[in-house]
């Protein structure tokens, strides 16, 4: 008998063993803050971890302005961590040792951050030392909130916009860029320039929606298309503004010909390096971000360019000047060790209108306060300057937050390349079904 | 030989809870001591994280917060409502029959040809195995370089022979797996010095008995080389297609690659890319469990992945012993 009972034993030992570990596995640990921690005493020691996905010359213009923070408040040491995603970010928060400061490059995680209390929520931190949020725009304070929860402040912002090669311009005889959708695709075919073989030597505007920047978020924007509906639920279908920018792309696709244009993106070269197609005068316009500019100063600082704001439709004239913005966020982990202090660091980098301005000088991006925006040691070019008009729009756009890292654009974009290229023969019934697949993904998520 | 381990039953009753039972827990306890590393790190690093993975599956978890119990709905949406998980499904299943049979039979046939060689024998076996040496990454990058439509050797040389629309190899969604297939033969070495082990050691005598009956070469292969190696063949197809099942880096950085973005890997437009012909299983969980928080719904995929390794692995298994008769010399 006793010799039978202890497998048994065994058994219900290991099983209550397993059933207590599974219970708790993949928890994090602590809580999510409700009262704000107290800041540390100025002769306090403290150190605070700061991740994120800098790297380069732009990790260095973070470490300078945090070198600032530190001559302003000697009892921190900061650590600053570069080339930290948001995959490692979030592996860590889940593995219960967080950072005390993340850093992300987008805010496609934002709102499954905010709503797990994975990033706690400044709420109580801006209540307390009374931070005044108009001092940010509406569209970034609308990105960096998911659901009445702030769990980031912005931290510099991209504002997309258009590039244009005025070497090319002059060589088609085009005095300036285009103002409207009809106008863009136009000037696009009048630029374009085919090899003998026919193969295409210069793109006017490349029409595939995965090529660099020109994805389905910052585009549609400029065609006034919506991603939801007013109840939340995916909208695509519901908004014919999709429709009519699908088919203004399918129709340049087709002026190009899906094969011939397929082979000269295989030799486009890679986005973030000095072989980008537009910095080799191999595509006459594009849409990128701010940050191009600095790019360009330092891989092709001899390149004739300019920028403006993006074409928009044609029948919505009053939206031109405005256009899409997204931008890196910062916030603190649940778990974070120093919560106080990181509040002083989070808070700094980005009210601090000096600060702001030497961060965004120094990587060239938008900042994230008015008084930033207008400060006079900003420093602004021609071309920069485009971005901080579109940025100053009132009808300045930023997608949705999603639960789920932003698997509607993924979805999207699977679409728009099917479609593209021809897979697609009713577009009405593909977005119908396009919205089905968000919506059922959605609900996955729990919402 | 007889075993003298039994012992009267009249003697077992009078031991029992006395000396000599006392003497069988210690000897079970010391074998028990003996095998308790291995008894722990199977329940540790296999047996808890499957039965957590279980679960998990009937679950709503996003990794950040307390799991809660949804039933069968993860499974639901993994064969209704996932046409890019269904997709995954599919370009897995065309590698794990495709990259399959074409590493095996690549690798049996590199070493079948080095098997012969006899001038330069280290030279060659170098040569073929190097690749299997270069870290996964680096060799995707060279590769998809070299195989550019636009501006790559590969196509500029196919061009100088006449042909005047290569592929576009990873760009192309028709082209793209096979050009995975090609890096991942590009790098089958190892599974290639492993056959020429198998094949050097067949014995020659056997080889020599059937060319005496009048066998030619490639009767001798089919009756004398090949039911010899047949377990390491047996081992070259389970270990590719546990390979297939489990392709990840080649395709994700393939494909961050080949869409012009190499510095952001992972990112929603180059997962896939080119229209998510790269989309490989492994890549959508991964994907689903720390991209996109569905950490219940990756991990129902997860028991899938299981449920179909094991079955193909007992499938293979058990039609390979029927054919070469490795049961009946257990």
């Amino acid at each position: 008998m006793g010799s039978s009972c202890r497998p048994r034993h065994l058994s219900i030992l290991m099983a209550t063993l397993v059933t207590g570990l599974i219970g708790t596995a993949c928890t994090t640990g602590g809580g999510v803050t409700t009262q704000p921690a107290p800041a540390p005493a100025p002769d306090e020691q403290v150190t605070v971890s700061v991740w994120s996905n800098f790297a380069h010359r732009e990790l260095n213009g973070l470490n300078k302005v945090l070198d600032g923070f530190r001559a302003k408040h000697p009892n921190f040491t900061v650590e600053s961590q570069g080339s930290q995603d948001d995959d490692k970010i979030t592996q860590a928060i889940r593995g219960g040792n967080p950072p005390d400061v993340a850093i992300s490059f987008a805010t496609d995680f934002l709102g499954q951050f905010c709503s797990s209390g994975a990033w706690q929520d400044l709420g109580p931190y801006l209540e307390r030392d009374a931070v005044d949020l108009d001092q940010i725009p509406d569209a970034v304070r609308d990105y960096t909130q998911y659901k009445g929860v702030r769990c980031a402040m912005p931290l510099l912002a991209d504002v997309y916009g258009l590039y244009y090669n005025k070497e090319l311009f002059d060589r088609a005889g085009i005095s300036g860029p285009p103002k409207t959708l009809s106008e863009l695709r136009e000037m696009a075919e009048r630029l374009t320039e085919f090899n003998p073989d026919g193969s295409i030597r210069v793109a006017g505007f490349v029409p595939d929606l995965k090529f660099y920047n020109h994805r389905p978020q910052m585009l549609a924007p400029h065609w006034g298309a919506h991603w939801q509906r007013a109840d939340g639920t995916s909208g695509l279908s519901a908004d014919p503004a999709w429709r009519e920018f699908f088919t203004w792309h399918k129709e340049l696709v087709d002026f190009y010909g899906r094969q011939r244009l397929s082979q000269f993106l295989a030799s486009a070269g890679q986005q973030y390096s000095a072989d980008n197609a537009f910095q080799q005068g191999k595509v006459a316009m594009m849409i990128d971000g701010e940050y191009r500019t600095a790019f360009i100063d330092e891989f092709t600082p001899d390149l004739p360019y300019g920028t403006a704001p993006f074409p928009v439709a044609d029948d919505q004239p009053d939206r031109y000047g405005t256009g899409y913005t997204t931008g890196t966020i910062i916030g603190i982990p649940r778990g974070a060790k120093n919560p106080g202090a990181a509040w002083e660091l989070v808070s700094y980098l980005t009210t601090d209108t000096d600060a702001l301005v030497e961060l965004a000088n120094s990587i060239k991006n938008v900042p994230t306060t008015k008084s930033a925006l207008t400060s006079p040691k900003l420093s602004v070019d021609e071309n920069f300057r485009t971005f901080l008009e579109i940025f100053a729009h009132p009808r300045l756009v930023s997608s949705p937050a999603s639960p789920n890292g932003g698997a509607y654009v993924k979805f999207t974009e699977d679409f728009a390349t099917r479609y593209l290229s021809g897979e697609v023969s009713d577009l009405d019934e593909g977005l119908r079904k396009l919205d089905e697949q968000i919506n059922a993904h959605n609900e996955l998520s729990g919402n | 030989m007889t075993a003298t381990l039994e012992r009267p039953a009249a003697a077992r009753r009078v031991g029992a809870g006395t000396g000599p039972g006392r003497r069988r827990l210690r000897n079970r306890l010391t074998v028990l001591a003996f095998v308790a590393p291995a008894i722990i790190g199977f329940l540790v690093f296999f047996g808890y994280p499957l039965l957590a993975t279980i679960f998990f599956s009937f679950t709503r978890a996003d990794g950040l917060n307390p799991p809660v119990w949804v039933g069968l709905r993860n499974y639901v949406h993994l064969f209704v409502n996932d046409p890019v998980g269904r997709t995954a499904a599919l370009n897995t299943l065309w590698l794990a029959l495709v990259l399959t049979l074409l590493r095996v039979v690549f690798a049996l046939g590199t070493a079948s040809v080095l098997v012969r060689v006899r001038t330069g024998v280290g030279f060659f076996r170098t040569l073929f195995y190097l690749p299997s040496l270069a870290p996964p990454v680096a060799a995707t990058l060279a590769f998809v370089f070299l195989f550019n439509p636009g501006t790559g050797p590969v196509n500029t040389a196919l061009r100088w022979l006449g042909v005047d629309s290569p592929p576009g190899w990873f760009t192309d969604p028709t082209w793209a797996k096979p050009s995975l297939t090609l890096l991942m033969l590009w790098v089958s070495g190892e599974l290639m010095i492993i056959m020429l082990a198998a094949l050097l050691d067949v014995p020659v005598e056997l080889h020599e008995a059937a060319a005496l009956d009048g066998a030619g070469p490639l009767r001798r292969f089919w009756h004398v080389t090949l039911p010899s190696i047949s377990p390491v063949l047996l081992f070259g197809v389970v270990n590719s297609v546990i390979l297939a099942l489990q392709f990840f880096t080649q395709a994700m950085v393939a494909s961050a690659v080949a869409a012009g973005s190499a510095d952001v890997v992972g990112n929603s437009k180059t997962l896939g890319y080119p229209g998510n012909a790269t989309m490989t299983f492994p890549i959508w969980l991964y994907q689903q469990g720390f991209r996109q928080f569905n950490m219940g719904y990756a991990a129902a995929m997860c028991v899938l992945l299981f449920l179909v390794s094991f079955a193909g692995t007992a499938v293979l298994i058990r039609q390979m012993r029927n054919t070469s008769g490795l049961g009946e010399a257990r």
